[in-house]
């Protein structure tokens, strides 16, 4: 199963929420008044699309109403199609490899988003095409976090870099910069712990984690990735401006795409973020984690 | 912020209304908007906002404004009753069986917070003298057993596991076994996070239920989840029947929406709350804490209440006329000073109000202690050692009265003058307020306050 089946698949869920919703709505109402745009409203809202950048599409589809550009329901989904690909395409740029030595990805998140699997999954990718890659365990404080990505090296056949639980995770990036130089690795890709955004603390010890990155190798880190969890709601906007804060986010991956109705939340991420959506894990297998493709997500989304 | 807050906004539409002594149809249609919004804003289920709308619209039209609230703070006032109501009472207990052990099944989707939710559990039931046992029964996820065993180590709570491959349901079932020869009376078990969508693994779930008749069924729950949440806990509610839920990662600055979902959509009662990374960060759940995070109202509907308890109706009502009539003395004046003590620190008001926070850390070294503030200290012994023929005719206050009156209170005779000036001009002013805004001017003091110099 190619890439686009296998995402068309998971979003089959969203899909029939969201545009078999949009459907019964053309089909429901003869004319577009106040009622229809409601529930199309409500509709938006329901795939955690966000009340904000709701508010924005239905302001757009206002004065396309205005401008003669939609004239009755039938107009109502190409217009949205039209419209979520252009904020879904904004900002697009592809993933940043160095020009010489390691290609740092710095992997960021609140607790329990995914960034110890997606780092496993990430291995595997750049394994696949022939690139050596070495992980570098910074979550020195959750429990057995550092077994949990010693697995996933073993599995990706990826070193791992790593002290002991407790250990100053700044150190534990210290190391793994200076073996991934030494080794001539191609890519590193550096794992910490999960941390709420609104803990000043370890905010902080994000922001010496990723001022020791740039002492190593000025240019890196090459990709620092905020890890989202699809599921979030609206606080996931509250995340990013905080991460951001504490090491600049270059990227974000989309994880966990695969539960139900939540497609929405990518268009209310760029929309308010402008921040490029990278990568979307769509599945618990190693193979689940693609790189994200606008036109692709936005067709997929739509298509019947 | 790109949203001002709901009080705001309210204050907003209301700002029109201000005077009505009851909530017409036209103004509650025009706050439903704004309610909606904010409850969508944050994260509550937007099928869960659209019935629980309906039901304050209903009790909203016709309400009587009390006399010290606003609009606004009216319609607020009943949105959190109704909000509280909805989550329920607090009901922080954990069923524990006649016979032991008392098993325990936690379940919920990957990340949500299950194997620390765990731990956190454990670290409760052992100090209320209890032998947990946990059971490692998530054998899907690297490292999880690890994650509990090193958990349990941390926490001195023994640690069922089986070997790598085993299967879940027989891990379950083994580890009463296990509790029963080893005198464990409470046995938590971990299963592995899953998607409510993925039938083969709820089906698992449902194996484990069917083998170990767990007493509670707890469904963790992310507080930061968005409209998902009402498909998972109504799939996980479906399949196992919960007991209750464990709503993770309060901490975070998430409005937590998702647990007004969860509550409405299984009827089951939030039952704990997991507020830090240490183990023993769990709390009992608060519905009305809960129901003004929601709103994110800070504390203003405590400033409500606070309010409504310390101006009392009658003293506004006798002040009022005094103002109109002129007659405002400092008698009046002092009353109204004892009023606002009541209501504790500046300091303390400010936090109460959302969007403060800044504003206090601003106002650094003032002295916002209202109780012990040393000048409303002052002000007050001076205008007890006047008579009352002085209190409410400052005019006969001589030269001879003002060194009495400094010797009397403990102040020198320029603080009286100051005090007397001040007042003289507060006079001046409130007869301007008064004049301009007629007769209802005054009424509910704290939104004279908003206009009121204090003469210091």
């Amino acid at each position: 199963m190619g890439f686009f089946n296998k995402l068309k698949s998971s979003l089959t869920k969203t899909r029939k929420s969201f545009t078999e919703k949009i459907e019964q709505l053309v089909i429901g109402y003869a004319d577009i008044n106040e009622e229809c745009l409601d529930e199309l409203e409500e509709i938006l809202i329901s795939a955690d699309v966000g009340v904000h950048t709701t508010m924005k599409l239905m302001d757009d589809v206002r004065a396309g109403i205005k401008k003669k550009e939609i004239n009755s329901p039938q107009d109502l989904q190409p217009f949205l199609i039209k419209r979520i690909g252009e904020i879904l395409s904004t900002g697009e740029d592809k993933a940043c490899i160095a020009q010489t030595g390691p290609t740092v990805l710095l992997v960021i998140g609140v607790n329990g988003v995914g960034k110890t699997t997606t780092i496993g999954k990430l291995a595997k990718y750049y394994k696949n095409k022939n690139k050596s890659v070495i992980l570098a365990a910074a979550d020195t404080f959750r429990a057995a976090a550092i077994d949990q990505l010693q697995i996933w090296g073993n599995r990706a056949n990826a070193d791992v870099i790593a002290h002991t639980e407790g250990a100053d995770p700044a150190a534990v990036v210290f190391d793994a910069l200076k073996a991934a130089i030494s080794r001539k690795a191609d890519i590193l890709i550096i794992d910490t712990a999960g941390r709420l955004h609104t803990k000043a603390n370890l905010m902080d010890e994000l922001n010496k984690i990723y001022r020791v990155i740039k002492r190593e190798i000025p240019d890196a880190p090459h990709e620092t990735l905020l890890i989202l969890d699809a599921t979030t709601g609206q606080n996931a906007i509250h995340q990013a401006e905080l991460f951001t804060k504490a090491a600049p986010i270059s990227g974000v991956i989309l994880t966990k795409l695969d539960g139900t109705a939540k497609g929405g939340v990518v268009i209310g991420i760029k929309e308010q973020l402008a921040m490029p959506v990278k990568w979307i894990g769509v599945g618990e297998g190693e193979d689940d984690l693609q790189p994200f493709d606008a036109e692709d997500f936005a067709t997929a989304l739509f298509e019947k | 912020m790109i949203f001002e807050s709901l009080a705001e906004k309210l204050q907003n539409t209301f700002k029109k209304l201000r005077g009505h002594g009851r909530l017409s149809a036209e103004d509650v249609n025009a706050a439903m908007r704004d309610i909606r919004m904010a409850l969508l804003e944050a994260d509550v289920n937007f099928k869960v906002v659209k019935s629980f709308v309906a039901k304050i619209k209903e009790r909203a039209i016709g309400a009587n404004i009390l006399e010290s609230l606003t609009p606004a703070q009216a319609v607020i006032k009943i949105v959190n009753e109704e909000l509280t109501e909805l989550m329920g009472g607090t009901v922080s207990r954990i069923n524990i069986a006649a016979n032991p052990p008392t098993i325990i099944m936690m379940v919920g989707l990957q990340g949500a917070g299950k194997t620390t939710s765990v731990g956190k559990l454990g670290t409760m039931l052992k100090k209320q003298g209890k032998h947990p046992l946990f059971v490692a029964a998530d054998v899907y996820r690297p490292a999880a057993v690890k994650q509990l065993q090193v958990i349990g180590k941390q926490l001195d709570i023994p640690v069922f596991s089986m070997a790598e491959g085993s299967n879940p349901v027989t891990i379950a079932e083994k580890s009463l076994e296990h509790a029963h020869s080893h005198a464990n009376d409470v046995v938590i078990i971990d299963t592995a996070g899953r998607l409510h969508i993925n039938e083969e693994l709820m089906q698992e779930l449902k194996f484990i239920k069917d083998n170990v008749h767990p007493h509670e069924i707890l469904l963790v729950v992310d507080a930061m989840t968005g409209q998902d949440a009402v498909n998972v806990a109504e799939s996980f509610n479906a399949d196992l029947g919960l007991d209750g839920v464990v709503l993770t990662k309060m901490d975070g600055d998430a409005r937590g929406g998702a647990a007004l979902s969860v509550k409405a959509v299984t009827g089951c009662p939030i039952k704990f709350v997991g507020t830090g990374e240490k183990l023993d960060a769990l709390e009992p759940f608060y519905p009305d804490r809960m129901a003004s995070r929601i709103l994110d109202m800070g504390d203003v509907l405590s400033l409500i209440e606070k309010a409504q308890e310390t101006f009392d109706a009658d003293e506004a009502k006798k002040m009022e006329k005094a103002l109109r009539k002129n007659q405002f003395t400092l008698d009046d004046f002092l009353n109204q000073m004892q009023q606002v003590k009541k209501l504790g620190s500046l300091d303390k008001i400010l936090g109460m109000l959302p969007g403060m926070g800044g504003l206090k850390k601003k106002l650094g070294d003032v002295d916002m202690d209202l109780k012990n503030n040393k000048e409303l200290a002052h002000i007050e012994a001076i205008i007890k050692a006047m008579t009352p023929a002085e209190r409410s005719n400052t005019n006969i206050i001589n030269g001879s009265r003002r060194k009495r009156i400094a010797a009397g209170s403990g102040t020198r005779v320029q603080d009286i003058n100051k005090l007397l000036k001040q007042f003289a001009e507060m006079k001046k002013m409130m007869k301007k307020m008064t004049g301009a805004k007629g007769k209802k001017g005054l009424k509910g003091f704290p939104k004279g306050m908003q206009n009121m110099k204090f003469p210091f």
